[in-house]
């Protein structure tokens, strides 16, 4: 769309990627995402109208995968919402159009670092960095928690695939906790 | 000889050697030894000299309760002090030394101070080094330190790491003795989630140093067999080398787990130790007992040493001390000591039994009612003296001596909530009291239940009570022998020095010293003796020392009472504690979108925050920074500058009272404002005191972007949050932070737009962008944001796209306005151009000035409510004599001037009493030719144009000044509105 070029939030022109052992850190650059937070009563509106374009809502502490939205549950009656860079960069404007004055929308897409990580079992790597029982919760959890003094949103598709959001100005030292856990565990 | 001590036997892997040193001298071991069994078994019985009076000491114990054997582990950056030699695994190329002494351990000149005992005794600090007062901090408190003390601390840095980690189960077993094993088997194999957890390398505790059976196998068999069983179950987690040191709120317990310290280096990458933090809702303490000396004339000798360790150095180690052993006991557990080792074909000479009555040992001189009243030898044991009931004492030849006075149930981590343990004098020491802590079960001898069988029978039923089982594995068959003990705290006998606690050197005497002082509280005893304040937490000493007291104050021990235990139950490394925030990892860095621009072009950083922003990017040529700083000022007033702002906070602020939401926080009102323009905010904290500025602009009827300073981002924001979820449930606003979203420029100078034209695919010309505007617009097609605001005093704009183009909008801007000059400028030019000008910032945002004291209080809007409009409004703060905001400038143009200078009137004495305020903020200002400040002064307002002095009596400075408009460049505004 623009004629500025994109920078990641390492600092390079394509997205990086680490691998240490069995573990493979992969910065997305490709992942749109936006808040969705229902005004004031409005839920009941933000939600028929989130089925009928499906934006998925899921629970507390819950990731929802869709197409091309999927979710994940920030706060009551708040969400992230994800779809693919590509088509949806635009995202804000895609969603105020979908759910007009029932929700407030907030473009997120580069406020974050987006690391992808993958392992047989990322239970140890996760344990020396955060206080998520990864091992025990359920594939889709979702949760806010902290790394290395870094506020994240730490999402378990699997017990071998998770990926973390992480404030993007800090994604350097965030990727730098992430691969000496690596070094420690593996 | 190598290993001249060896005896057949133990838990050794005598197929390989390990060679190590201490004070330089090479020894061999081999796996399964600490360093402690390793020298015993080459005849050193000799390890560390005491605390304070030096005296020769070697082990009293085989574990984590040890106080004498205190070593220097390692060297260079890893060097470790007040080591115990007990604990410590050996490997092969371990280096330990000996600390507290000087010139050797043998000979230790400080020695000295056992002669000079008599003046040294408890609380003599107190008393002496009185006179003059002057030398205490200079001259005898630096040689009282030296002189006592513990180990050396490196002065290099530890090469190592050290982690941090979190852990999850439905049970925490705290030791891996039978009571942990029991515990741990049977909520293993109902399924639960287990860690179990114990400083010793091997499973098994007690297990391993005893001989008896545990169902028709050696304890130490069935101990390896259920650890088999369970290190095969996915659902249980083994820790071994992991203490657990901690209890804290809400079911969580620290551990430390000594990953590393086992190997002569940590594995690349891996770290020493890793600090864990355990959620687990029910937990059981099963952490054993440990066993106390009794205090007699000169006990402390090398080769004195507790029954149990005595017992177990022979049995897990193969260890004897000495040829030829005596024991004394004043209950059945020191007996079983003189059985195995004369099993293990020692000669042992003498029990001497406190006690009377009683079947006596087959086979073993057996001397009931007597007491060891005295030994001798130098540096190690070499005799002892025994007094008989029928008053006949005798001297024996012995190399080691067991005591036994009984054993204390562990109950140190169930004190951690300030639970007090109990007495139960059936077993003569203290159990685990009432309200410990929530879901922690204490089970076996930690609980006061002695016996193997006891063991495994409490640890099987609390883990089946903690997690609510039907029931559990069947008991094997155990010993179940119950305490026979007749309590004997210490020989009344001699005039000599009886150790008590001989980690401090607290000796009886001290006791009654500080009985007759009447320090007669334990509380006032531990703190007046030192008793038990050692980094051993007094294990083997506390309950001797209070017992003592209660016999020389006539009351039993329940009403003398106990002190209690804080975490951590044994010393955590300040490595361990740190984890990895040290050095350039204390703290994560965040970097702003023009980072690496910057770093290209060798730009200078300064932290704000975790931020790193840029400071001023210097020119070839320019060798000191004001060069650089005023080049920047010079060329952004002349032409036009671009400075990173992304670090200001940034909050979207969305529905349909967001309007109102926005009147309630700042001091001025913002529902009127209109779409597409922005405001200047002020917002107080409740106390009418000013808590954070910045411009906020209105991009919607309902959505509004708040910025705030780069400081106060989060705190603003949760600030807000909690406005909209408690004070204000019922307002229909939405927040969220987007700081980080938006790369943000501002370019402020005389050609800020001519270059933002070419940029922006909008027009920007006055009539389409005035003064104060703001909008959504595009770069190239690409969405954007421009704000028509300034801090510097020029025509300025922030501009913001997605961070991701920040880094190239940058370039763009420099590349397409490269005909108007333009530069880029640090926070250092950015402070210059907003104190010309008299914008507020950190300095003057101090957190004690309210809005009249920065000239703003028309800002504080009396036609609605605002958090801190009242307040601010109170007596005292609106009087006409407060502080206000002047500018300054030196009365000689050369004349310096530094922030935090006291305005005084001319010839006024520099004394608080004629303090008129102070310098908040100084620049070097390029444009007036001078230093230039923004201060404090008292009724300011009121004295523009005279002149008083600035006086800073630490920088030695005292320059006469004008008081002046802190306006001091442009002050109609004509260049920010051209």
């Amino acid at each position: 769309m623009a004629s500025l070029m994109a920078m990641t939030a390492l600092g390079r022109r394509e997205p990086t990627t680490v691998t240490h052992g069995p573990l493979t850190i992969t910065e997305r650059t490709d992942v749109a995402l936006a808040s969705v937070a229902a005004r004031k009563v409005r839920i009941a509106d933000l939600a028929q109208a989130a089925q009928a374009a499906g934006v998925p809502l899921p629970g507390p502490a819950t990731h929802q995968q869709g197409t091309p939205y999927s979710a994940f549950w920030t706060a009551p009656e708040m969400w992230f919402v994800e779809a693919p860079f590509a088509t949806h960069e635009l995202i804000a404007d895609m969603l105020k159009a979908v759910f007009a004055d029932a929700a407030s929308i907030t473009e997120q897409t580069d406020a974050w670092a987006t690391f992808d990580l993958t392992a047989p079992d990322l239970s140890p790597v996760l344990e020396r960095l955060c206080n998520v029982d990864f091992r025990h919760v359920a594939d889709g959890h979702a949760t806010r928690t902290m790394m290395e003094h870094l506020g994240v949103y730490l999402i378990k598709h699997g017990p071998g695939t998770a990926r973390i959001y992480g404030p993007r100005s800090s994604a350097e030292s965030l990727l730098h906790a992430l691969e000496t856990s690596a070094h420690s565990v593996f | 000889m190598t290993q001249s001590h060896r005896i057949q036997g133990g838990q050794i892997d005598r197929t390989k050697t390990l060679r190590f040193t201490f004070d330089g001298t090479p020894y061999q071991g081999h796996p399964g030894d600490t360093l402690a069994s390793a020298l015993l078994a080459n005849g050193v019985r000799l390890m560390g000299r005491s605390f304070k009076y030096h005296r020769p000491r070697g082990p009293l114990s085989a574990g984590t309760e040890e106080p004498n054997a205190l070593v220097e582990l390692r060297s260079g950056g890893r060097q470790e002090p007040n080591t115990r030699a007990t604990v410590a695994e050996l490997y092969e190329g371990l280096t330990a030394n000996s600390q507290n002494r000087w010139p050797s351990l043998r000979f230790d000149a400080m020695g000295i101070n056992d002669k000079l005992s008599t003046f040294l005794a408890a609380g003599f600090y107190y008393k002496t080094f009185m006179w003059p007062k002057s030398f205490w901090e200079k001259l005898y408190e630096p040689i009282i330190r030296r002189a006592a003390g513990l180990g050396s601390v490196t002065r290099e840095e530890d090469p190592d790491a050290y982690d941090k980690g979190f852990l999850h189960c439905d049970l925490l077993v705290i030791g891996a003795g039978p009571t942990g094993l029991m515990a741990a088997l049977t909520a293993g194999r109902a399924g639960k989630r287990v860690i179990l957890a114990d400083e010793d390398f091997r499973m098994g505790g007690r297990l391993n140093s005893e001989t008896y059976a545990v169902g028709d196998t050696q304890g130490a068999d069935w101990a390896a067999a259920t650890v088999a069983e369970l290190s095969a179950m996915p659902n249980v987690r083994l820790m071994t080398r992991t203490t657990v040191v901690g209890a804290f709120d809400h079911g969580i317990y620290s551990a430390v787990e000594r990953v590393s310290d086992h190997l002569l280096t940590p594995a690349a990458g891996k770290p020493r130790q890793i600090l864990w933090r355990i959620y687990s809702t029910k937990a059981i303490l099963a952490g054993g007992a440990t066993e106390r000396p009794i205090a007699f004339e000169n006990n402390d000798r090398p080769g004195i040493m507790l029954a149990g360790s005595l017992r177990a150095y022979a049995n897990r180690w193969g260890v004897k001390v000495g040829e030829r052993a005596a024991v004394f006991t004043n209950n059945d557990d020191g007996l079983r000591t003189a059985l195995d080792l004369q099993a293990k074909g020692v000669d042992v000479v003498a029990v001497i039994d406190s006690r009377e009555g009683g079947s006596l040992l087959p086979g073993i001189r057996h001397l009931q009612g007597a007491e060891v009243i005295d030994t001798s030898g130098g540096l190690g044991l070499k005799t002892i003296t025994v007094l008989q009931t029928n008053g006949r004492s005798e001297t024996l030849a012995v190399e080691a001596l067991a005591v036994s006075g009984g054993w204390n149930p562990n109950v140190n981590i169930h004190s951690h909530h300030r639970s007090r343990p109990v007495y139960d004098a059936s077993i003569a020491a203290f159990v685990p009291g009432q309200d410990g802590p929530p879901g922690l079960l204490v089970a076996g001898a930690a609980a006061g239940q002695m016996s193997t069988h006891a063991a495994l029978k409490t640890g099987r039923d609390a883990a089946i009570a903690a997690l609510g089982l039907a029931n559990g594995p069947d008991l094997p068959q155990a010993e179940d022998a119950p305490v026979c003990i007749s309590p004997l705290w210490h020989v009344a006998h001699g005039k000599g020095r009886a150790w008590i606690d001989q980690q401090n050197d607290v000796t009886v005497k001290d006791i009654k010293l500080a009985k007759q002082e009447n320090f007669t509280s334990v509380e006032h005893l531990k703190r007046y003796t030192t008793l038990g304040m050692a980094t051993d937490q007094g294990k083997t000493s506390n309950v001797i020392g209070l017992a003592v007291m209660a016999e020389l104050t006539g009351r039993s021990i329940p009403e003398t009472g106990t002190t209690i235990y804080r975490p951590p139950y044994t010393p955590v490394a300040m490595g361990a504690l740190a984890g990895r925030s040290r050095g350039k990892e204390f703290k994560p860095f965040r970097l702003t979108p023009s980072h690496h621009w910057a770093k290209e072009q060798g730009a200078i950083f300064v932290e704000v925050g975790n931020w790193l922003r840029t400071q001023w990017v210097p020119k070839s040529g320019e060798t000191e920074w004001r060069q650089s700083v005023d080049r920047e000022v010079l060329a952004t007033r002349k032409s036009v500058g671009i400075c990173d702002v992304t670090t200001l906070g940034k909050i979207d602020i969305q529905g349909t009272d967001a309007g109102a939401f926005l009147d309630r926080v700042y001091a001025n009102t913002f529902s009127t404002l209109a779409v597409g323009k922005c405001r200047y905010g002020l917002m107080l904290r409740e106390d009418g005191i000013v808590f954070d500025d910045g411009t906020t602009a209105r991009m919607g009827q309902n959505e509004y972007v708040m910025t705030t300073t780069t400081a106060n981002a989060v705190t603003v924001f949760r600030h807000l949050e909690y406005c909209r979820q408690v004070l204000w449930p019922e307002m229909d606003v939405q927040l969220i932070s987007t700081t980080e979203a938006w790369a943000q420029f501002s370019v402020a100078g005389p050609n800020a737009r001519n270059l933002l034209a070419k940029i922006v695919d909008q027009d920007i010309a006055d009539a389409a962008f005035p003064y104060m505007g703001a909008g959504n617009i595009t770069v190239s097609g690409l969405r954007a944001r421009l704000f028509r605001i300034s801090f510097s005093g020029e025509l300025a704009y922030e501009i913001a796209v997605p961070t991701r183009y920040g880094d190239a909008l940058l370039r763009e801007m420099l590349a397409k306005g490269a005909e108007y000059d333009p530069i880029v400028y640090g926070t250092e030019a950015l402070g210059v151009m907003r104190v010309e000008k008299g914008h507020v910032a950190g300095g003057e945002l101090n957190g004690q000035s309210t809005a009249l004291n920065m000239g703003l209080g028309k800002m504080v809007s009396k036609k609605k409510d605002s958090i801190g409009m009242v307040l601010s409004q109170r007596e005292g703060m609106t009087t006409d004599t407060g502080y206000r905001l002047v500018g300054v400038k030196p009365v000689d143009p050369l004349g310096k001037l530094t922030a935090g200078s006291h305005f005084l009137e001319k010839g006024a004495a520099p004394v608080a009493a004629n303090d008129g305020g102070w310098l908040t903020s100084k620049v070097y200002s390029p444009h007036l030719g001078c230093d230039i400040a923004l201060g404090y002064l008292k009724a300011g307002d009121t004295k523009i144009g005279q002149r008083m002095r600035i006086v800073n009596l630490l920088a030695g400075l005292d320059t006469e000044v004008e008081i002046i408009s802190p306006h001091m460049f442009d002050p109609e505004g004509e260049r920010l509105r051209g």
